[in-house]
């Protein structure tokens, strides 16, 4: 035997091949779409040992299927986790992942400035599980602290939060996190693992909306569940998904039979199992081909996005422009901390004209395309407050950086001088 | 001897030459992790020896049981140690005892005394520590990966396959490191270690 460790490859080389082998039956390079709803068995033998998870292997593509076990590797390996687990959305995600953290009566604290689906997932289907929410603020790491009760049971972050370009400390809240002996969990749908591995700061669970960055051209509603391997599931018995034997299969503990994986497969077995937002092959064969060029698109993304915010807050009808790329930005210095590649490219502005000067601005644009949806090859604009955030109340479209001025952008990646000439036109 | 980190290619190496395999320590009861590696090693092609002394005389999928390492009538390749830490030193003193030696003694996930390694080395043993056989195979031939984990390699190889059944990936396949993880790096640190 010899000493020293294997070469690690590099993030790119990653994007490309994690996951994904030649084909062992067809020597097919591309990963092929498993389209089925079924594997055969050998024998009643393999079948059991598949059933009683004692052999890894395929049954229904409910519970897993090929082509997205290509993508779950591929994600895990790109932010540095043990195990991933595809799901039909990224609001599938968070559902399963805290199916198998909570019980009825249960708390979790979360950043108060999330995305305005999370926030209301959080807010209403969540509290109709018994699941409850105590928001804290990413601007005062001690409202964490403060927020957590006996029953907490996770802490949920964003990296990059949606709309407002809110860098979250994740090393700060991580270590609230540790002191509570609660698992983080962090959303990194708006930084994407090409600009920040938030495991590398004590995140013990990631949660993807690949629809997003991840599949990157709009084509796909996709979710993936990375689970860290971190945490340590059976210190109390207050994980008892993973810590207890388990009814659903015969009295296995998830922990300690499957170690530092425990949680994704437990996401697989016990959640999406039970509750079945189970992805596409097709859809997963498609954010696999998006992830490949993951690097470069995001690059673009991020330098196309600090030239036209710079552009922005050159200009006359513009109050205000958040975005954490700019040297005077709020979040500059976490920026330069956690995202020294580029602060992503979905931010907000302010306009001057208030209300209406946005609702002109959407309806004047030829380039961008309205609509709601962020992480697209095309550039997206849109208004909050008459859209993805209109069901929060006043005081929460404020909180959540979603008030009646603002507007919106995601920049894709088209050539930045069309990007500007069109907000331009529009704002002329 | 460094045993915080073994090459892909030692590992590989390993369980692409033996043949039989005794587990120490080995439960009867189907969902402990014990049963799982042994029955999984079983399928996968290895000849399977139980050895656990409160057991003794019972049969395991069909093998017979014995109580210790010496009353195992053929020779064996490796000794898969499912005992906790401190006792690892006895089960490599038995191993050393054999005639012939085991080739490996593998000590499973948490399991580290490096004390008995040296011992183990000394004689000419080979030794992994803190590591699953069955996380290993499934690893090395990506067989692990339907259930989304992270082999931690990647190849533009492609495996054989092997001779019969399905969803069996081949672990004689040659791969490069793929990315590392901190729980891995972390999990390392945490075995348990009367030596240290």
């Amino acid at each position: 035997m010899t000493d020293g460790t294997d070469r690690t490859p590099g993030f790119a080389t990653l994007a490309i091949h994690a996951g994904a082998q030649p084909d062992p039956t067809t020597g097919a390079r591309a990963t092929p779409i498993y389209q089925t709803t079924s594997f055969v068995f050998e024998d009643v033998d393999h079948a059991a040992s598949l059933f009683g998870l004692q052999t890894f292997g395929n049954i229904y593509s409910r519970i897993g299927n090929p082509t997205n076990a290509v993508l779950e590797e591929r994600v895990a390996a790109l932010e540095g986790g043990t195990a991933g687990l595809a799901t039909g959305s990224g609001h599938a995600a968070q559902v399963l992942a805290f199916h198998c953290l909570m019980q009825p009566g249960d708390e979790f604290v979360a950043s108060k400035k999330l995305y305005g689906g999370s926030i209301n997932q959080f807010n209403h289907a969540f509290k109709n599980f018994g699941w409850n929410v105590r928001w804290a603020d990413p601007d005062d790491i001690s409202s964490f602290e403060r927020a957590i009760t006996p029953k907490t049971k996770a802490i949920f972050t964003e990296t990059i939060a949606n709309p407002g370009g809110v860098i979250c400390d994740i090393a700060a809240i991580s270590a609230v996190a540790k002191k509570a002996h609660v698992p983080l969990i962090v959303d990194n749908t708006l930084a994407t693992p090409y600009l920040w591995q938030p495991i590398k700061q004590g995140a013990d669970v990631v949660i993807h909306s690949m629809t997003k960055f991840l599949g990157g051209h709009g084509n796909s509603i996709a979710g993936m569940i990375v689970d860290a391997g971190t945490f340590d599931w059976s210190r109390d018995e207050r994980y008892p998904m993973l810590s207890k034997p388990r009814p659903e299969y015969h009295g296995i503990v998830f922990h300690e039979t499957f170690g530092n994986f425990a949680f994704a497969v437990a996401c697989r077995a016990l959640a999406l199992r039970d509750l079945g937002p189970a992805l596409s092959p097709f859809n997963a064969f498609l954010i696999l081909t998006g992830i490949e060029t993951l690097p470069l698109r995001i690059q673009r993304h991020c330098d196309n996005a600090l030239a036209v915010a710079q552009w922005l807050k050159a200009h006359n009808k513009i109050a205000w422009v958040s975005y954490p790329g700019l040297a005077d930005d709020k979040y500059h210095a976490l920026a330069r901390k956690y995202v020294p590649k580029g602060a992503g490219s979905v931010f907000t502005f302010g306009l001057k004209g208030g209300f209406d000067a946005g609702v002109k601005l959407v309806s004047n644009v030829k380039l961008f395309s309205h609509l709601a949806n962020i992480g697209d090859t095309r550039s997206l604009i849109i208004h909050p407050a008459s859209t993805t955030h209109r069901q929060l109340s006043d005081e929460q479209k404020v909180a959540s950086g979603a008030g009646p001025d603002v507007v919106r952008l995601s920049i894709g990646i088209e050539d930045k001088h069309d990007i500007i000439a069109d907000l331009e036109d529009a704002l002329a | 001897m460094n045993h915080d980190s073994y090459p892909d290619a030692d590992i590989r190496g390993i369980l692409n030459s033996v043949k039989t395999i005794a587990v120490v320590g080995v439960s009867t009861n189907t969902v402990r992790p014990s049963y799982f590696v042994f029955k999984y090693l079983s399928e996968r092609g290895y000849r399977m020896i139980p050895v656990n002394p409160g057991q003794a005389g019972k049969e395991l999928l069909g093998q017979k049981i014995y109580a210790r390492l010496s009353d195992i009538p053929e020779p064996i390749d490796m000794v898969d140690v499912f005992r906790a830490s401190e006792h690892a030193l006895g089960v490599v003193q038995e191993a050393i005892a054999l005639d012939p030696r085991p080739k490996v003694v593998w000590m499973q996930l948490t399991v580290r005394n490096d004390e008995a390694a040296r011992l183990a080395e000394a004689n000419g043993i080979k030794v992994v520590m803190n590591r699953c056989p069955k996380i290993e195979y499934g690893r090395l031939s990506s067989e692990i990966a339907w259930m989304g984990v992270n082999t931690r390699t990647i190849s533009a190889k492609k495996a054989s396959l092997p001779a019969r059944g399905i969803q069996r990936l081949s672990l004689d396949r040659a791969t490069l490191a793929g990315g590392t993880t901190d729980a891995a790096t972390e999990a390392q640190s945490k075995a348990g270690n009367l030596s240290h």
